[in-house]
């Protein structure tokens, strides 16, 4: 396939994915009337009787990913409802127990969000640092944990950086204190291995649209082994064993299914290949003066890359790299004007974080590409570089961190 | 993020790009904003002996907006005199590149550069009036 064609070049898998055709076609077979648009819970006809036979192999699929049992997979409309799921859902059953919740500076928004809630709701929250490295201090976490402490809740992979906490760890503390441990796994179900017959992880987030399926679909995994109890916060027909009411959308299910399916029959050749593309890209930019990764690579997902191209601003060479797409930590791409919380917890002065880009492969990225990316990065880095009065005093020897700011 | 047609074609093709040297009599260096806030200016005006703005360079540290503004204030303050320039109003550089509301900030940012690099010409000049025989230095 030509470049042309492939234009822009989309490295913004972290974000979302475009839906695998086999995804599609099985979504578009649940909607019509010559398919399978029937009500789950329609016990009295063949047309609820199809349509639960496709979510329960749906249910399957989606299980089978993370070596669950298909009763533990409670169906919800994404990633973010999980998690306030599963957060709220502990806080609220187990009250009587505690009101603390331990969590991370790193995690994602509806993690964080979450627990902003709790605290307007009387409960007490401790937000973990990271190390540099992106990793929480084991030690940090086992110090933390208290009495009242009820639930913590860490993401696997994190979204920026791709940083892969190790979870197994973190279950066995968890456990061995009694406390329930929720995990967001939004950025690495179908993308690093996970076990739930070894891992101890009580409740785990899910999405579709990270793993080429729909957007509007996730799930909670909820531990039946030992039994965690959840208060549900979507109330009405009871679906999903009363954890999560509403009718089920058989056709979002069934291509989360298909998605999760296809996941686990790709996961080790498409990792390896993933791995191989970013060690590519990496190769491609390491050379270049003041650059710094972001996040440790060492336990890392494999498509990410995030890089901070010192004294260049990150929405400029966004707006410089239009044939591609990517994402920025800096503050002009968000609706706040705050850089990445997320690479400040990693100690990352701001400016750094402004510089940031987040490279995000995925199954259709080539190694052209990739080639392409690193040409055109280094040719807009340089250029951007001209344009800076930071490059020009670095190169004159001025030491920035000793520059008195006329901050406006 | 949508740019206007104007503010693409500053950040595309800059003009004035570049550096005079800042211990020049005749220059005057602004340099406003903050690495961590992710805009720094630095504007430098080439002033004649009758007090006109000759020549302009910038270089922006900044997002698209923020290099648009800069670049487009080089270009309105050749010719003119430092009274003239002094009156450059943020909104006629926003108007000018259709900025959105959350872009003003870049053009107040390229307001202060061109006043602090009028300040920092006058402060010059004041220097050798007050002590001729010494080098003023307020780069």
């Amino acid at each position: 396939m030509s470049k042309s064609e492939r234009k822009p070049v989309y490295l913004d898998y972290a974000a979302t994915t475009p839906a695998d055709p086999r995804v599609a076609e099985k979504m578009m077979a649940c909607l019509t009337m010559d398919g399978d648009f029937g009500n789950p819970a329609s016990r009295s006809h063949v047309f609820g009787w199809k349509a639960d036979d496709a979510v329960k192999e749906a249910r399957g699929q989606v299980a089978a990913l993370v070596n669950a049992d298909p009763r533990e997979i409670v169906f919800t409309s994404g990633a973010t409802e999980s998690d306030n799921l599963a957060i709220k859902g502990v806080a609220h059953f187990y009250k009587k127990k505690g009101k603390h919740i331990i969590t991370c500076k790193t995690e994602h928004k509806a993690v964080l969000d979450t627990c902003r809630q709790l605290e307007r709701e009387g409960y007490e929250i401790t937000y973990l640092d990271v190390e540099n490295s992106g990793f929480i201090d084991m030690k940090v976490l086992e110090d933390a944990i208290r009495e009242e402490t009820i639930l913590i809740s860490i993401m696997h992979v994190n979204n920026e950086t791709g940083v892969v906490q190790d979870i197994a760890a973190i279950g066995e503390l968890a456990r061995s204190k009694g406390v329930i441990f929720h995990c967001d796994a939004a950025q690495s179900a179908g993308k690093v291995e996970i076990d739930l017959e070894k891992v101890k992880v009580d409740l785990m987030s899910f999405s579709a649209h990270k793993i080429y399926g729909p957007k509007g679909i996730g799930a909670l995994y909820v531990r039946r082994k030992p039994r965690i109890r959840i208060e549900a916060q979507m109330h009405g027909g009871g679906h999903e064993r009363g954890m999560r009411s509403g009718t089920l959308a058989v056709h979002q299910i069934v291509g989360m299914g298909e998605a999760f399916r296809v996941a686990k029959e790709e996961l080790v050749v498409e990792s390896e290949r993933l791995l191989a593309l970013r060690e590519r890209l990496l190769k491609g930019f390491i050379d270049m003066e003041e650059i710094y990764i972001n996040g440790d690579l060492s336990h890392h997902v494999p498509g990410l890359l995030n890089i901070s191209f010192n004294f260049v601003e990150g929405e400029s060479l966004i707006m410089a790299l239009k044939d591609i797409a990517v994402s920025s930590g800096s503050a002009c791409t968000s609706a706040s004007l705050e850089p990445s919380y997320v690479l400040r917890a990693l100690g990352r002065e701001d400016e750094l974080a402004h510089s940031s880009i987040r490279f995000s492969l995925g199954r259709f990225t080539t190694e052209a590409d990739v080639d392409y990316t690193i040409k055109l990065v280094r040719d807009k880095v340089e250029k951007l570089r001209e344009l800076s009065p930071l490059w020009e005093m670095y190169k004159d020897g001025v030491d920035l961190s000793k520059v008195q700011w006329a901050a406006h | 993020m949508a740019y206007s047609d104007k503010v693409m074609d500053h950040y595309e093709n800059p003009r004035n790009v570049g550096s005079f040297d800042k211990d020049d009599q005749a220059v005057g260096t602004g340099m406003v904003g903050a690495p961590a806030c992710g805009d720094v200016m630095k504007l430098q005006i080439k002033v004649s002996d009758d007090g006109v703005i000759e020549d302009a360079k910038f270089k922006t540290y900044g997002c698209g907006s923020a290099i648009a503004s800069s670049s487009l204030l080089t270009e309105w303050v050749k010719g003119k005199t430092l009274q003239e320039a002094s009156e450059i109003k943020n909104t006629e550089l926003a108007e000018e590149l259709a900025l959105p509301p959350v872009k003003v900030h870049c053009s107040v940012l390229a307001e202060d550069a061109i006043k602090a690099a009028i300040d920092d010409y006058k402060s010059k000049s004041t220097a050798i009036v007050d002590a001729p025989e010494k080098a003023a230095d307020a780069g």
